[in-house]
């Protein structure tokens, strides 16, 4: 892979030139795209830990039923955690806060973000949120119980410290619609000449929508965990009957952002896998427009389908049938994203490296929760299996299955670039191998369990459902062990692995036409685009 | 598929099976294409690729032929939905209340149960609430659920066709003891049924004439047990084992004070859990105004000053 190493070293790379600032200041304060989409990535890496850590004790403790290592409240905890974690500080950000302001200026041709000082501020805000979160863990009254959903009326009355994890998740909120606005405005201004709408990376067109998606619904989670925290210091009622409030207005307005929130967390991912099929593949990719209308389509029918949360919650029978419809188109774009990709690999030059290892599992098993998808939006099967582990399973199967694998891709595809050395290939493949199996056996027994009645967040089941758990948790240690292997083999590799070169893989999008890792201000001019991102002529 | 119709658990089984059927035809079909062309199209025996941009009928079909299928999979969705929330004429009407953490099951002649008690062959149409947060009334066995809500009444019905025991769940989570609110179902012959239908309304006649039951046995039947013990052991309430003439210490409108437990604090506690919140335990006890009368609660309290 040394190839091309003689061009690389060309004046200094964004790790050398830190600015006036040495040392961790160079980082924390830094502006550059590059440097704070690293940091973001090293804080994912913390968050993702230790959302992972509870994820495996829950596990643990449902190896049998009854007592096994905590109690039941430290157990509610413990998922409570785990969601909040998982969804607001690791997969909501997740791929465009880290690969995203890392490559969105340098796929489009820019020397950084529209606003490099509000980048540096979402950043800060993240962390913010992300310390109060775990704050909330050890102050007040014991940890949060609720749910990362924090339904009312007992996110009212629970005595745990819910408020805090409120405020934190209120906090991230405007961390994510400031890295929405920065990036649709830097998508709009600084493209380079001659990169018109139609000549962007596929990714940059996955990023915009879900920049949009962020701008839009994330002021309604905002208003809803304000009002959350004023029904609980003020007695208003908002969402508690006893008080005169109603607990399904609170699920609507949960909702309205919750489920576009999906849509944040799994159109980037989409862009990741499309970024990586042609360059893999040596060819250029299938239905380009198709691809990235989808991603408009889907962000944009996203904002109504929220209802789809609240089949059994006493919403008025019609309302289910409109948002059942509506769910269902939402399905076809994504659909026609999983054709594309198939058909990009038709008749190319394949070559199955770990970026595109990641990204065919990811096809498979985002199938699998796309398709157990439509299963939960039919009404009649919704009805029994809503608030199951079949929902768990699924959405396992959709976030991690889908996002995660596709960020793990991304993370292979582009390392090279941001670190300029290369991973062992032989460890990611064994890593890969143990995710996969790991992954599967951990969360395709849920979707059985689930099916047979076990309904999700129990702390204790009943004997009958034994045999699955076990093997859910047994999964559950091949995946930790997929992991942790994955992880050495990058952190070894940023130090330890051979030199990259500019373009290992033959891309042809921007970013490999400038040195691995990228220089301050990422190209000496400004590139003219002439053609469109995947041309292997 | 609505003539195949007759219960609840026939409707989903049917429709999850139609999905099924499809979605393991395509997860197959999709997987099995690209394996295969990541094997025939490998660099080694294809060394030259070719681009090829696109090919609109064939994203036509692909667009058209997805949306009639999930047409077809919304209308079967919907129309088993429509059979799953028509309550046939005839059907047995029975409450069921959520509390924290069991259910109560209330008969049109008055009698209440822990566990819902059905005759076989009878359509049951369950009316739900919730006295405190949510909860969801779920029955695998029967492929139903409707949350509880406080406040509101919503319904779901069933047709017990086979006599036996029948698991049922809380499916939203409301709490510490979320998963320990498991009932059952008992579908019996409907001479059982009447037997004991008819047994527990002269029970309940009795009562009302009768003076009212030991304290003991209404702290069981009005849910207090769930949550506070009579032998001392904390659990999510305080326990009531020594609590008459204790001094103790309660938040009231977010100060503490300290008060001694006499039958004004317990009545009070009982009507109105919110005033005075016990240090140290969360203030989620709903009020069971309408749950105990004047009589009943007196009988608690002398039940109480003897729990020594």
């Amino acid at each position: 892979m040394g190839e091309n190493s003689e061009s690389a070293m060309q004046g200094k790379n964004f790790y050398e030139s830190g600015g006036t600032r040495k040392g961790i200041l160079s980082w924390i304060f830094t502006t550059d795209h590059k440097r704070i989409g690293m940091l973001y990535l090293a804080s994912l890496f913390i968050f993702f830990t230790a959302g992972a850590s509870f994820g495996l004790l829950m596990r643990l403790e449902l190896i049998a039923p009854g007592k096994t290592i905590v109690t039941a409240s430290t157990y509610n905890s413990f998922f409570t955690l785990h969601g909040v974690i998982m969804i607001f500080l690791f997969i909501i950000p997740g791929i465009p806060v880290s690969l995203g302001n890392f490559f969105l200026p340098l796929q489009i041709g820019a020397r950084d973000v529209a606003f490099p000082r509000i980048n540096l501020f979402s950043w800060w805000l993240y962390m913010t949120g992300g310390i109060l979160a775990l704050l909330s863990l050890f102050t007040g009254d014991g940890p949060p119980d609720t749910g990362w959903t924090f339904y009312a009326p007992y996110s009212i009355r629970t005595g745990t410290n819910v408020s805090l994890a409120v405020f934190a998740a209120f906090i991230l909120g405007f961390s994510s619609i400031l890295t929405g606005l920065n990036f649709v405005t830097t998508v709009h201004r600084l493209r380079a000449p001659g990169m018109s709408w139609f000549r962007m990376p596929l990714f940059v067109w996955s990023l915009y929508a879900t920049a949009w998606v962020q701008v839009l619904a994330t002021p309604i989670l905002g208003i809803t965990l304000l009002l959350i925290i004023i029904e609980r210091f003020f007695g208003v009622g908002f969402f508690d009957p006893s008080k005169g409030g109603d607990p399904i207005l609170y699920q609507h307005l949960f909702w309205i952002y919750s489920h576009p929130a999906v849509y944040i967390m799994i159109v980037p991912a989409m862009g990741v896998v499309t970024e990586i099929i042609p360059v893999f593949a040596r060819r250029t990719v299938f239905g380009y427009k198709a691809i990235a209308f989808s991603s408009l389509g889907i962000a944009a029918v996203g904002f109504f389908v929220w209802g789809h949360h609240m089949f059994t919650s006493g919403i008025s029978d019609t309302s289910k049938a409109i948002f059942s419809l509506l769910t269902f188109l939402v399905a076809i774009p994504s659909g026609i994203k999983v054709f594309n990709w198939v058909a990009s690999l038709y008749r190319g030059s394949i070559k199955v490296d770990t970026p595109l290892l990641f990204v065919i599992s990811f096809v498979f098993l985002f199938c699998i929760g796309g398709l157990t998808g439509l299963i939960n939006g039919t009404l009649a099967t919704n009805i029994h299996i809503h608030g199951t582990h079949f929902i768990v399973a699924h959405f396992h199967y959709v976030m991690f299955g889908g996002t995660a694998f596709a960020f793990f891709a991304g993370l292979h595809y582009w390392f090279p670039k941001m670190c300029g050395r290369m991973y062992s290939e032989a460890r990611a493949k064994t890593a890969w191998f143990f995710l996969f199996i790991g992954f599967n056996i951990l969360y395709f027994p849920m979707f059985i369990v689930g099916w047979q009645g076990m309904p999700r967040r129990y702390y204790d089941y009943l004997p009958m459902f034994h045999t699955l758990n076990l093997i859910s948790t047994i999964g559950s240690w091949i995946l930790a062990a997929g992991l942790i292997l994955m992880f050495v083999n990058l952190i070894r590799s940023i130090t330890k692995g051979e030199k990259a070169g500019s373009n290992p893989w033959k891309g042809t999008t921007l970013e490999w036409t400038v040195p691995s890792p990228p220089p301050a201000e990422n190209f000496d001019e400004i590139p003219v685009v002439t053609h469109g991102p995947y041309t292997y002529e | 598929m609505n003539s195949a119709n007759f219960n609840s658990t026939a409707t989903v089984n049917n429709v999850f099976l139609f999905m099924l059927v499809i979605s393991v035809f395509l997860l197959v079909a999709i997987t099995v294409t690209m394996i295969y062309f990541v094997f025939r199209y490998n660099r080694k025996k294809n060394p030259t690729p070719k681009n090829i941009e696109s090919h609109l009928m064939l994203e036509i079909t692909w667009i058209v032929v997805p949306t009639l299928l999930v047409l077809a999979m919304f209308y079967y969705g919907w129309s088993g939905f429509k059979f799953m929330r028509t309550v046939p004429e005839g059907a047995m009407t029975v409450k069921a209340t959520g509390r924290m953490w069991s259910w109560q099951f209330t008969y049109d002649n008055g009698i209440k149960s822990g566990e819902l008690n059905v005759p076989l062959g009878r359509p049951v149409r369950l009316l739900i609430t919730s006295q405190d947060v949510l909860h969801s009334l779920f029955i695998p066995a029967f492929r139903i659920k409707e949350d509880a809500v406080p406040g509101m009444e919503t319904h779901l019905w069933f047709l017990p066709d086979k006599a036996g025991e029948y698991d049922l769940f809380c499916s939203e989570y409301c709490g510490v003891n979320h998963s320990s609110m498991v009932s059952k179902v008992i579908v019996m012959t409907a001479d059982n049924f009447e037997a004991w239908y008819e047994a527990g309304e002269k029970a309940e006649g009795a009562k009302k004439e009768a003076p009212v039951p030991q304290g003991a046995q209404l702290l069981e039947e009005k849910g207090c047990l769930d949550c506070h013990t009579t032998d001392g052991t904390i659990e999510t309430g305080p326990s009531f084992k020594g609590l008459f003439g204790k001094k103790t210490i309660v938040i009231t409108g977010g100060k503490e004070r300290e008060v001694i437990a006499d039958d004004m604090y317990l009545k009070n506690s009982i009507l109105h859990p919110d005033r005075d919140v016990v240090k140290g335990f969360p203030d989620i006890m709903p009020s069971q105004e309408d749950n105990v009368s004047e009589k009943e609660i007196n009988e608690i309290i002398t039940y109480l000053k003897g729990l020594k």
